[in-house]
């Protein structure tokens, strides 16, 4: 049985089911709030939600009973007192080391759980960056998106932040780094390439888990891969109808592997001719193939978020989900060979999670 | 009501109760009560005698720089106001959600 967690803009979904099987809607919470990312923590148990009230704020919960109550999170805020305030939790991911969760939002912000998602505190190596003021965000503000933890090493972690770029650390977050070199923002000119804190706006970034150095990352126009742990990237985004998109995803089995959903263009987010294609490589970028068999191919302009992709399991058994702003929901149970539509008439889709 | 110079006056001024009247789901955060009886000379006084009262509200209401939240509308004694609006002897406070923030 696999189990999606689907945040939308009016509230949190919960479905199960088989993959061409079809899924049914178990629990809808959050009822008419913007829930930005969800995900069940299968370590412990939990399910952890980021809602950002337009009135009240952001804030995370967490449950171990979706259809129960929720509990709120403590520490989710920046330091009082300053000139800023958290604008929006964009993601979890759980860490490493046991118990340990990592959310990212905006402002460009990390925030750590040791206790699996109870309590937060500020990751204070990546907040005192002394670049800081000078980072541009992009579209969506300021919004560290991706986190890219290291299997079985609890201190190197990669997180890409739009439109500050990819950053490094080695030392468990005490210390961080840039990671930019090879990427080549096409709408900057070209004299401020050198302007390390002109925008890298990243759109999404996963790790390979059994090649670790190797990443993917879905540029605001472009895809690149790295091979060196994020110190460096090479562009490979020939081949696709567009290098423009936001989510992107993994084999954990194939470390060559990477599926992007192209969209137009910035000034057109919608898929490629009217068709819902994902696009596959299996040999680390060189080449790319569309995976449709099943999505809609006719008149079908859809946008799918940053947040709005996910996996299960690897190898010849990889399930593939995604989810748009139209409300509609696909899935596939052969790594993308076949697609099947899980359900439609959602609210827009902000997240998807499987587990 | 008037606007204070400072950014709290709390121990400067004569000290009173003031009824504060909460709506929407900030009630359930603060007891399960929509009216209180709170210590403060002005708008932000009153709002943190609040959280110290039900540490749960703390955030829901201010945000991390001590600003009313965008969304939020606080009324004293009928007119819309800021943080650091003195409360008069017989106001009456209302917390509730602006009809702003449902574009989203």
């Amino acid at each position: 049985m696999t189990e999606l967690i689907v945040g939308t803009k009016k509230g949190l979904f919960v479905l199960e089911g088989e993959p061409g099987d079809g899924f049914e809607i178990q629990t809808r919470t959050f009822e008419g709030q913007p829930v930005d990312y969800a995900l069940h923590d299968t370590r412990s148990g939990r399910f952890l939600a980021t809602v950002t009230s337009p009135f009240y704020g952001p804030k995370i919960f967490y449950t171990d009973d979706p259809a129960g109550e929720w509990e709120q999170a403590e520490g989710v805020a920046l330091p009082e007192g300053g000139e800023q305030a958290l604008e929006r939790i964009w993601v979890i991911r759980a860490g490493e080391a046991d118990g340990v969760i990592y959310a990212g939002g905006d402002p460009g912000v990390l925030f750590e759980s040791h206790d699996g998602g109870a309590s937060w505190e500020i990751n204070a190596g990546l907040w005192e960056q002394p670049s800081r003021p000078e980072w541009q965000p992009g579209g969506g503000g300021l919004c560290l998106h991706s986190i890219a933890t290291w299997p079985g090493d609890p201190d190197r972690v990669a997180v890409a932040i739009s439109a500050a770029g990819m950053w490094l650390t080695e030392d468990g977050g005490r210390t961080w780094r840039r990671g930019n070199e090879g990427i080549r923002p096409r709408y900057l000119p070209e004299e401020a390439l050198q302007n390390e804190n002109a925008g890298r706006c990243v759109h999404h970034v996963e790790r390979a888990p059994r090649q670790p150095e190797r990443l993917f990352m879905q540029f605001h126009g472009g895809v690149y891969r790295s091979d060196d742990a994020g110190e460096s990237w090479t562009a490979i985004g020939d081949g696709l109808p567009s290098d423009f998109g936001f989510p992107l995803m993994v084999d954990p089995a194939d470390p060559d592997s990477a599926f992007v959903i192209p969209l137009v263009a910035d000034m057109d987010r919608v898929t490629p001719e009217g068709r819902v294609r994902v696009y596959e490589t299996r040999d680390a970028g060189a080449n790319w193939s569309a995976r449709g068999d099943g999505l809609p191919a006719e008149h079908a302009y859809l946008t799918v978020l940053r947040q709005a992709f996910d996996r299960r399991g690897e190898g010849d058994g990889l399930e593939l989900y995604f989810g748009a702003t139209s409300g509609d929901l696909f899935g596939s149970g052969d790594a993308g060979a076949t697609w099947s539509t899980v359900a439609t008439r959602l609210p827009p889709v902000f997240s998807v999670s499987a587990s | 009501m008037t606007v204070s110079a400072g950014s709290s006056s709390s121990g400067a001024q004569e000290q009173r109760l003031t009824v504060v009247c909460l709506h929407g789901p900030l009630r359930k955060l603060a007891g399960n009560r929509a009216q209180h009886e709170l210590e403060g000379a002005t708008v932000v006084d009153l709002v943190r005698a609040l959280e110290a009262r039900y540490p749960e509200i703390a955030g829901w209401i201010l945000d991390e720089r001590g600003r009313i939240r965008r969304h939020i509308n606080i009324f004293v004694a009928g007119e819309r106001a800021g943080e650091h609006v003195t409360v008069g002897k017989g106001d009456r406070v209302e917390v509730l959600p602006a009809i702003t923030g449902g574009s989203r």
